[in-house]
């Protein structure tokens, strides 16, 4: 197999990555944008959701059929938060909403766990995790099947995503409300329910990142340290913009798997742990707002 | 289509025309013995008075007199502990702002309350919120509604951007703008939602001379070419009294005061209210 081709493997297989940490990365900006939270509970909210798509199948429910229950139980468990957590504590400071995010995570494990057991689960989405025979027969690059399909509904619906931020009424509404709530408010925006559309679509995107990664690597209490994979992408794309999360993710599943590729050795392997990281330490001394992110202005 | 309640005098250097676009009709708000306490400050106290359709109605008063919190109760900001407010007769129970936009009553603040990160053009559209209608999907595929709507919306934006001679600054983050620009946007913001009411708070403060009175001209001719009903609030009698059809004057949360410029220029309570009483 020529070099080109091995690079090409290894540049293919870091881009479907990527759009998968775009995925999860997505589901932190959709809330930041609009109540300025960072959401640690996302990492738990992915979670939850994928275990509990498991759990109703070995309920006994199809495919078919514990989707759409999971994604009602989803958007359930982000109108609650919307009305538990984050209403009360409305017009409090950022750092305020940020602990209680982190304590709502701690809940959405345990209740996870508890509901659901601890034990490692295999999601079988029926898709081989296998080289495309048709890449590896005309171009004679190894792609895994899984990954390219993972690749293709994260991208779809980090398009979906970004059509409904982009000139949507919701999208315009969202950007309102997340500038300055009280003049939202005034021009008719409902503030309560664009925030209850915003966290059942944090939980919607959570349990497809979650399927997604589960099917890949099992389902298992790792998938909570998704969001601090997720933390790379929003440093580097910026934490309020949706096209910048999509150009970070492919840039850290590129770079983390030719860092590996290429790199690793030097360092004796296991630079994809890091090597995002160092990334975005590099983009915060640069560029500290991101690729994409609003300038911050400040009038004197 | 003479409005008789204008005293042409003190208004020459703002009003165009002495004929103007749409004739003071009945009432098209009331609000009656409206009570608000904070705990135990009473914010304002039995507070009765009506806006006429179309006209320009001012609350002034000292600082602390309860005039932003009266415009607070009407959109729906606060809630009063007593008193009821009718708008076209109906009383309305159970305000929130959102439903106060609906209901076709568009305001500003105090303290400028612009999409900062925003151009001018954007925050305008927002504006636009309510006349938004095309569905996500509808959105998604550019279907015709959509593409029909966006377009309507931009004329909307773009016919009240010429309006308001901001054409040079559409593209412009509103942070960057200067102070009095930013109050013209917020204005055209409120426009944009092609509002019945139009409530102003303090639109005027912190002007220089030149920008006061663009401002006011170009609420008179928002008033006079679109019939929006506006209520004003401000601090400095001077121009506010030339382009007011009635006045309200609080104080302490209480009225002193109710009349057209004149009436209230007279009135010994505001004078003392605004001058103080001699012991």
């Amino acid at each position: 197999m020529s070099d080109f081709n091995f690079f090409l493997e290894v540049l293919i297989g870091g881009l479907l990555s990527g759009l998968m940490y775009s995925l999860v990365a997505l589901g932190f900006v959709l809330i930041y944008k609009a109540s300025g939270v960072f959401n640690f509970a996302q990492g738990a909210m992915v979670f939850l959701a994928v275990l509990s798509f498991v759990g109703f199948m070995e309920l006994g429910l199809s495919f078919w059929a514990a989707l759409p229950v999971t994604i009602a139980m989803m958007v359930l468990v982000g109108m609650a938060t919307e009305r538990f957590v984050l209403r009360p504590l409305v017009n409090q400071n950022e750092n305020t909403l940020l602990m209680a995010t982190i304590g709502l995570a701690f809940v959405i494990e345990g209740v996870a766990q508890l509901a659901w057991g601890v034990d490692v689960r295999r999601l079988d989405l029926g898709i081989r995790d296998e080289p495309m025979p048709w890449l590896a027969d005309n171009f004679g690059i190894f792609v895994s099947e899984l990954d390219i399909t993972a690749g293709v509904v994260a991208a779809v619906m980090v398009a979906a995503l970004a059509v409904l931020f982009s000139t949507t009424k919701a999208g315009r509404g969202l950007r309102a409300v997340a500038d300055d709530p009280a003049a939202a408010m005034s021009i008719g925006i409902p503030l309560q329910q664009i925030w209850m559309l915003v966290w059942a679509t944090a939980g919607v995107v959570a349990l497809v990142a979650g399927m997604l990664w589960g099917a890949r690597s099992g389902v298992q209490f790792a998938l909570v340290l998704l969001a601090l994979k997720a933390m790379p992408v929003l440093i580097i794309g910026g934490f309020t913009s949706v096209p910048g999360v999509i150009v970070a993710g492919l840039i850290v599943g590129a770079t983390e798997k030719l860092a590996e590729v290429y790199i690793g050795p030097y360092f004796g392997g296991g630079i994809e742990g890091w090597a995002p990281y160092m990334l975005a330490v590099l983009f915060l001394l640069v560029r500290p707002e991101g690729l994409f992110g609003e300038k911050i202005i400040r009038r004197v | 289509m003479m409005d008789m309640s204008r005293t042409a005098a003190s208004q020459a250097d703002y009003v165009t025309t002495a004929n103007r676009g749409f004739a003071v009709g009945g009432p098209i708000l009331e609000l009656e013995e409206i009570s608000l306490r904070f705990g135990g400050v009473n914010a304002l106290t039995k507070i009765s008075f009506n806006v006429l359709e179309h006209e320009i109605r001012a609350i002034i008063g000292p600082n602390g007199a309860g005039k932003s919190s009266m415009l607070n109760v009407i959109n729906g900001v606060y809630r009063p502990q007593e008193g009821t407010i009718k708008f076209k007769g109906k009383r309305l129970t159970g305000m929130t702002p959102p439903r106060a936009a609906r209901m076709g009553i568009a305001r500003t603040f105090q303290n400028i309350a612009l999409f900062k990160g925003m151009s001018v053009l954007d925050n305008l559209m927002a504006g636009r919120y309510l006349h938004s209608k095309a569905s996500f999907v509808e959105v998604a595929l550019q279907l015709p509604r959509a593409r029909r709507e966006e377009t309507e919306n931009r004329e909307a934006v773009e016919e009240i951007i010429e309006f308001l001679e901001i054409q040079h600054i559409r593209k412009t983050p509103v942070a960057k703008l200067p102070y009095g620009l930013q109050k013209r946007v917020e204005l055209g913001r409120a426009l944009a939602a092609e509002p019945k009411i139009l409530l102003l708070d303090e639109p005027m403060a912190g002007m220089n001379i030149e920008e006061k009175q663009d401002m006011c001209r170009f609420i008179l001719d928002v008033n006079d070419h679109y019939g929006t009903t506006v209520v004003l609030i401000e601090h400095d009698m001077g121009v506010v009294m030339d382009i007011s059809d009635r006045v309200v004057v609080l104080d302490y949360g209480k009225k002193i005061g109710d009349g057209t410029p004149d009436e209230v220029r007279s009135n010994p309570d505001v004078i003392n209210a605004y001058l103080g009483v001699a012991h």
